[in-house]
């Protein structure tokens, strides 16, 4: 596949996703295989040496995200991509990169867990994106595309946040998305390029040597940089919270449903709404930052809302808080695989509103 | 008329405290790879991954740029950074857990790939900061808080010779072992230094040097004591040496 522009092309998410980077600007490609994300790796093998970028096949996701820290701390847009028992192995580098305060770029295609799990696609790794794994307090911005068009869009993102705030950034897509094909048209990269001459390492030309570290002996330090950090992570909330809304105006039921699930949602509110059921869905875009804010305003004029996710409800907990006691919050989920579909919400969303029963 | 014999070099920060104990190796490293730093001209072209360990304070006394890596990370780093920025030296400084045991498949696999950096790793024959563990160096015999009795092979297995291990990759350009027990070896341990940073500007792989290095906090002897140990009981297994070096015939 050619970096196009300007023309739709029928691609899969893993290669809009490839592709889309590419064109954002990332010098430095590093990773190590895993289904269902191997073609991001595959595409970029090929493309990045035809562009004289870099491109390594890396011993270990271990080393492919320590790559990257190494890549972005010199300024350079770097990314990798894999999946969920892969990822896992990635955190403590992630909790590193938060505290170096660097533009790491991670694609997580999320696949069924938990341990080595299956290949099916899953939304088994909010936690993982969100709350992290690794050591300490820190929060990676994480994306959440739900068509193959937004694959591709908000890779573009990634690189920009990533690089704006200086903090890892994480696409979370699925193996759905990462496989299915659907038609995608690449812009050029939407975003201005970051200023980075104030702390990338390029040699201490003329000047004393920067360290980039978070090794700190004195609580004291510490203290002050994780007040620092956390007034970093309000003004990306400020600034930087996305999500869609689908007929929530005046909806008694609202679904907050993320990534390709949340296509099955909306499909499910339109025919709620056939039925004469007031629903209506909130998208999160964004999982870091969370519409925490939009949700807990909707929670003033609905009855209900419902997590729809494909794990064992992970979202939920980020609902809940949002909603903050002011009206149920119920779950509809599979535990893995294919998303339920809108049938199955219709008649889950009956169910818990006794209109139907099993 | 006074001559000066002997200056801190240039590359080392200004008014730097080295935190390191008496009598430790570290120092005499940290000086001899700030002068070849000086001598090849790097410094403002240079770019440190630091390590987890007593090393990781190499960033405090060397006025480079520098990134701190993970526990075993820094060659992994090293490579990210050295593919992002061809033109700049890169170069990793580590302890043996580091670079020989948490960090050996990284340390392997980009000799393997032959890396265009360097890489330094202080072998003490024990974990250091944590206050002296059993590690991936530590001699067959040799007490340690995690091996009281002493290291043996039916319960511990051997130590390895992590020279010999990288000289094997085929990517390798460079890899020897050096000590800095005697004046004659510590001028031998900066000719070796040298060599590795040297293949690396050249672009003929990867550059590797072992230093032999004292611990007199945890092995619980005067520096001199611990010289004589690294003479005595180190050198016999880990002999110094020039195990790889493919700019000579």
């Amino acid at each position: 596949m050619e970096c196009l522009t300007g023309k739709k092309i029928l691609t899969k998410g893993n290669y809009a996703i490839a592709n889309a980077a590419v064109m954002a600007g990332c010098q430095c490609y590093f990773g190590y295989p895993i289904t269902p994300q191997s073609e991001i790796g595959e595409f970029m093998s090929g493309k990045m040496q035809e562009l004289k970028r870099a491109y390594v096949s890396a011993e270990s996701e271990l080393a492919a995200i320590n790559m990257v820290i190494g890549a972005v701390s010199t300024g350079v847009k770097a990314m990798t991509s894999s999946s969920s028992c892969a990822v896992a192995l990635m955190q403590e580098a992630l909790s590193y990169a938060s505290a170096d305060e660097l533009p790491v770029v991670l694609v997580s295609v999320m696949r069924g867990g938990p341990g080595l799990g299956n290949i099916y696609p899953s939304q088994g790794d909010y936690f993982q994106s969100t709350k992290g794994g690794g050591d300490g307090d820190y929060k990676l911005i994480v994306l959440a595309p739900s068509t193959v068009q937004e694959c591709a869009d908000l890779t573009y993102k990634a690189f920009y946040l990533a690089h704006k705030y200086k903090n890892p950034t994480v696409l979370l897509a699925d193996g759905m998305l990462g496989q299915m094909m659907e038609p995608v048209e690449f812009k050029k990269y939407p975003y201005p390029e970051i200023d980075n001459s104030g702390w990338a390492l390029t040699g201490a030309k003329g000047r004393d040597g920067r360290i980039i570290r978070s090794y700190a002996p004195l609580a004291q330090d510490r203290c002050e940089f994780l007040k620092k950090l956390y007034d970093k992570y309000r003004i990306i909330e400020e600034n930087e919270t996305e999500w869609e809304e689908y007929k929530t105006e005046d909806a008694d039921i609202v679904l907050v449903s993320f990534g390709s699930t949340a296509r099955n949602a909306k499909i499910a509110v339109k025919k709620c709404r056939e039925k004469g059921i007031k629903a209506g869905l909130l998208r999160p875009v964004t999982l870091f930052p969370f519409p925490h804010k939009r949700i807990n305003e909707l929670a003033s004029t609905a009855k209900q809302f419902i997590s729809v996710e494909v794990n064992m409800g992970q979202m939920i907990n980020d609902v809940k808080l949002a909603v903050n006691g002011k009206v149920p919050v119920e779950l509809i989920n599979k535990p893995v695989g294919i998303p339920p579909s809108p049938d199955e919400i219709v008649r889950q969303i009956e169910v818990y509103n006794g209109s139907t029963s099993f | 008329m006074a001559v000066q014999v002997f200056k801190v070099p240039d590359s080392i920060r200004k008014n730097a405290k080295f935190s390191f104990c008496p009598g430790c190796d570290h120092g005499v490293a940290v000086r001899l790879v700030a002068k070849v730093i000086d001598e090849l001209n790097l410094r403002e072209k240079t770019i440190l991954a630091a390590s987890v360990g007593c090393s990781v304070t190499l960033y405090d006394f060397i006025n480079v740029d520098s990134v701190e890596a993970p526990h075993g990370r820094a060659v992994a780093e090293a490579t990210g950074i050295k593919r992002a920025c061809p033109d700049k030296f890169v170069f990793t400084y580590q302890g043996d857990g580091d670079f020989a045991s948490i960090g050996l498949a990284e340390s392997m696999h980009a000799a393997l790939r032959g890396e265009n950096i360097s890489a330094i790793c202080i072998n003490n024959t024990t974990y250091g900061m944590t206050g002296g563990q059993l590690g991936p160096t530590t001699l067959l015999g040799q007490k340690t808080t995690t091996s009281p009795t002493g290291r043996n092979r039916e319960y511990y297995g051997y130590p390895i010779k992590i020279a010999e291990h990288i000289a094997l990759c085929d990517g390798t350009a460079f890899s020897a072992r050096v000590s800095l027990d005697t004046v004659a070896n510590i001028r031998k341990a900066e000719q070796a230094i040298k060599k590795a940073f040297e293949v690396q500007l050249k672009g003929l792989g990867f550059g590797f040097v072992e230093i032999l290095s004292t611990c007199p906090t945890n092995w619980k002897m005067s520096p001199d004591k611990a010289h004589e140990r690294v003479r005595n009981e180190m050198m016999p297994v880990f002999k110094p040496g020039i195990y790889k070096d493919v700019t000579e015939g």
